[in-house]
């Protein structure tokens, strides 16, 4: 399988990435160079084999529903390029 | 460079424990290798002096009150991956910009319990994806080691290339490291140095930034194999916060060291011989077969025959779930911020400014092959192929095999913007043939130096353990070690 231009750009739409068209047309080339190598999958023989979830069997870990951490709103909000009395500011979502 | 930052962990910790030296003096002793060699090699994109200061200082104290931790006074730099509290963890991104965490991971609070000293945050490709340490927003990182004769400069592998470039050239006593597809054993295989890869939920994830959750593990670099076991028995421990993390105790690494390897089943897969493998390696391969034997240890003929579609799998597996761990990245919560006319342009013009352009590749595949239509095309198929990959290990460890010797990496350190790397990908991606299969199987891996090519550049031989058998690659790491020598770059920086 192979991409074209247009898949790109709805891909990297997805992806929530901004592209030109210079950057599609060499994206293009690079994703298809890594999907025709990733191709050979298709001669195995995967009947019947289970999809890995887990590398190690194990069962997952669960800890009692309580609360064990919090109040550290400061924290939280330290890193962000914009914030406002604890609140991540954001540019207007609702018109 | 002063002979105090050629002491091996093992040595610094006997001088200390002796009051030969103080930790202040050997904390002192890196600062200064670092402010002069740093320009030249490009290890550290962040060095913490007064806090390394600070950390000394309090070693001293417990030093002087008997009261000594397992790596009291020992300086160590830290990959960037790891979050520290307040202080620089930007996984060499430019979309972490400015990013100082409010916590530390739980490797390096082990670590700093455990009384050593941090000197810094080391240099690695941009979240942690790559394999020369050229994809770093802050730049490549320059291999010590030179080819004979020439000054041309080389990478130091990836993604953990200013771990291997700090140890190999006494820029830290050890440093943590972390590995997806090969990133700590093949810079570690580049440089001399001894890098392991435990098996996967031994060291806790939390607080490391994540690149491809099911594959990542921390492990350490260093100069030799006791090194190693020791920076490891610290690193590793039982999380309650990562739910992968396994609930076994932490064995004492150091003391698999010097234990004979008589009567070992050491497994040779013939599918580890692949096309254009240089000659040298298969030297160096056929070198260790014969160190193993000569130590007693029954060499047997191997198949793991989903070998070469390791490589691929990963190469689905991996960008999947880089692509949903990177999605974090929003410019809302932390770092980088590119305004934009709404709110969809903005997460779109941030991403595009802040990720490099290996990261943007790796996303967009992630996105693609995870996107409605094409999942059970390519990710199914992965993770039904990586079933089969790790199901040829378990056959060989069922049959009685201990450990599995194979080479490495499949070439020495090559030049800095290789051309033909830098047109193709999947050239790049190459690089990890030998090492990807141990992630993909979750299972124990180490690099340790074997021998010098006809240039005069380090090769390493790996080791591949059962599951949290870590302690038998130590054992036979050293045999190779011991039979091998150790390999130190000539200083010209």
């Amino acid at each position: 399988m192979s991409v074209d231009i247009d898949t790109v750009k709805r891909v990297a739409r997805l992806a929530r990435i901004a592209i030109d068209d210079e950057d599609a047309g060499r994206m293009m080339g690079e994703l298809n160079a890594i999907l025709g190598f990733v191709e050979q999958l298709n001669e195995v023989n995967i009947d019947g084999v289970e999809p890995m979830t887990s590398v190690t069997p194990m069962v997952m870990k669960k800890r009692a529903d309580e609360v064990t951490d919090g109040n550290k709103a400061a924290d939280i909000v330290a890193n962000a390029p914009a914030s406002e009395e604890n609140f991540f500011l954001v540019p207007k979502v609702v018109e | 460079m002063s002979e105090l930052t050629k002491l091996t962990i093992a040595e610094a910790r006997g001088k200390l424990r002796k009051r030969e030296i103080t930790a202040t003096e050997l904390t002192e002793a890196y600062l200064a290798a670092i402010e002069t060699a740093n320009a030249s090699l490009n290890a550290y994109v962040a060095v913490t002096e007064e806090k390394a200061r600070a950390m000394a200082k309090a070693s001293d104290e417990r030093l002087a009150k008997g009261e000594a931790g397992v790596l009291e006074g020992i300086p160590l730099g830290i990959k960037d991956l790891f979050a520290t509290e307040d202080i620089h963890t930007q996984a060499c991104s430019h979309i972490l910009d400015g990013f100082r965490p409010r916590y530390e991971s739980t490797v390096t609070a082990n670590l700093w319990a455990d009384g050593a000293v941090m000197l810094g945050k080391l240099n690695m490709d941009e979240f942690a994806m790559g394999s020369s340490n050229e994809t770093s927003f802050y730049g490549p990182v320059i291999n010590p080691w030179r080819a004979k004769g020439s000054n041309k400069d080389l990478v130091p592998g990836g993604s953990s290339g200013g771990s291997a470039t700090a140890v190999a050239s006494w820029l830290c006593a050890g440093a943590t490291a972390t590995d997806t597809g090969g990133s700590i054993r093949q810079p570690a295989a580049f440089t001399g140095t001894v890098g392991i890869k435990p098996t996967y939920g031994r060291c806790s994830r939390w607080g490391i930034v994540a690149f491809a959750s099911s594959l990542d593990q921390a492990g350490p670099i260093t100069r030799d194999v006791r090194d190693a076991a020791i920076m490891l028995k610290s690193m590793a421990s039982v999380d309650a916060k990562d739910t992968t993390s396994v609930d076994r105790p932490v064995p004492d690494y150091e003391a698999a060291i010097g234990q004979s390897i008589k009567g070992m089943k050491i497994g040779i897969p013939k599918e580890y011989r692949v096309e254009g493998m240089p000659e040298e390696i298969e030297k160096l391969w056929q070198q260790g077969i014969t160190w193993m034997r000569d130590a007693g240890a029954e060499i047997v003929d191997i198949s793991l025959p989903h070998t070469k579609y390791a490589l691929p799998a990963y190469y689905i597996v991996a960008p999947a779930e880089a692509s949903s761990n990177l999605a974090r990245y929003d410019g809302v919560r932390y770092g980088l911020r590119v305004p934009g006319r709404d709110i969809t342009d903005m997460y779109e013009k941030t991403r595009a400014a802040g990720f490099g352009r290996e990261v943007k590749r790796r996303v967009m595949i992630g996105t693609y092959v995870l996107s409605a239509g094409y999942y059970d095309a390519y990710y199914l198929r992965a993770q039904k192929v990586r079933t089969l990959i790790k199901k040829d290990f378990e056959d060989v460890f069922d049959a009685g095999i201990d450990t599995i010797l194979t080479p490495a990496t499949p070439s020495a350190a090559f030049g800095i913007a290789d051309q033909d790397m830098a047109a193709d990908p999947v050239k790049m991606y190459l690089n990890d043939v030998f090492t990807v299969t141990v992630n993909m199987a979750g299972l124990p891996g180490i690099a340790v130096p074997a021998g010098l090519d006809g240039k005069g550049l380090p090769l390493g031989l790996q080791l591949i353990g059962r599951p949290f058998d870590e302690e038998t690659l130590f054992r036979t790491a050293y045999v190779i070690e011991q039979a091998a020598g150790r390999f130190e770059p000539e200083k010209w920086w």
